[in-house]
């Protein structure tokens, strides 16, 4: 368990502690709430599922009966968002909050998310291919090329990259530095771009080597009290 | 408000004067050098504005030894240490590019007096 749901709020810059200006994108990670335990004895695996964004009351009407008993059974609300993370060790209950705390500036995380469609595109904007000549008699603009040899193989190979659709895919970006955060109001600040337009649904993984103690010690803190 | 906007407004900066294009102002920028840190001053005419909030930009031009120098600077930069305004200039365009191609006394901008009069005023 390293993860969290959140929200791309868009992109800004900040000047850091020597006046550089460092591009950012604001992500509304968490509150998300634990939903559902699964173990190994019972479902093979041990696994938490938690929810993001709780679905207004008035709004209800669209959920199907099913996807509320699973949370009124629970005494939760519903959500709008489900994930589900493989946790090693650790214990949960339901109805257990996840915020930012466990997060520090510095973290490295990774981020994924859902890239902006770009419709039916060629080889030159999908695949980075370099085209032909613009001019000199060639008629070879932004076109494929040759995709192939001749009677032998006779066949065009799959995977070769033609034109299609491109975006709408899941992509994760790595290794994204964690430069601010705002815990009050669930905001944290990575420093680059992340996939998706403005206010598209992400998922955020600390890759901290103690994030999970960190976690942990979060878990026994709230126990005390 | 849109939480980027918030977040912007929080930093940014209100010790500055207002200017526009075709304003002749003196820019302190702050340099670092080693552990030392100095002033360094910029004077020429401001031929753009870009951008909005804490991302906005302004461009200063001067001619330096005979050869045009442009400076772009983020405004709200803490590298910025002061910004004076020299002269209004009269101007009628967002953008002076076209002082690009001009020389000598051709560059030169008139001054917009109702400014100076109540510079002078206050």
């Amino acid at each position: 368990m390293n993860g969290l749901l959140g929200r791309k709020i868009g992109m800004t810059q900040i000047f850091d502690d020597e006046s550089n200006q460092v591009p950012v994108t604001v992500i509304q990670a968490g509150p998300c709430v634990v939903t559902q335990t699964k173990s190994l004895a019972k479902e093979g695996y041990d696994a938490i599922q938690i929810g993001f964004e709780e679905v207004p009351e008035k709004k209800n009407y669209r959920l199907t009966k099913p996807y509320i008993g699973h949370f009124k059974k629970k005494g939760l609300k519903p959500f709008k968002h489900l994930k589900e993370f493989r946790v090693k060790g650790l214990q949960f209950q339901v109805g257990q909050v996840f915020n930012l705390s466990p997060f520090k500036v510095g973290d490295y995380v990774d981020v994924i998310g859902i890239s902006k469609g770009k419709g039916f595109q060629g080889v030159i904007k999908r695949h980075g291919k370099h085209g032909g000549p613009a001019s000199h008699g060639s008629t070879l603009h932004r076109s494929t090329g040759s995709i192939g040899q001749r009677t032998s193989p006779g066949e065009v190979f799959k995977n070769m990259k033609l034109p299609g659709h491109m975006g709408v895919d899941r992509v994760t970006v790595r290794h994204l530095k964690v430069v601010k955060l705002r815990p009050e109001e669930n905001l944290l600040f990575v420093r680059g771009a992340v996939p998706g337009a403005n206010s598209d649904l992400l998922v955020v993984q600390n890759r901290a080597v103690d994030f999970e103690k960190r976690l942990s010690a979060g878990v026994e803190k709230e126990e005390k009290k | 408000m849109n939480i980027i906007a918030k977040l912007e407004k929080e930093n940014l900066r209100q010790d500055l004067p207002q200017f526009q294009p075709g304003d002749t102002v003196r820019v302190s920028t702050r340099i670092k050098e080693g552990d030392k840190e100095r002033v360094q001053i910029f004077e020429g005419v401001i031929i753009r504005l870009s951008g909005s909030g804490l991302r906005k930009t302004f461009t200063v031009r001067k001619i330096s030894y005979g050869v045009g120098v442009e400076r772009i600077l983020p405004l709200h930069s803490p590298t910025i240490a002061k910004i004076e305004i020299v002269m209004r200039g009269k101007v009628r365009r967002a953008k002076l590019y076209y002082l690009r191609d001009l020389t000598g006394r051709k560059a030169r901008l008139e001054e917009d007096e109702a400014f100076g009069l109540a510079a002078a005023k206050s």
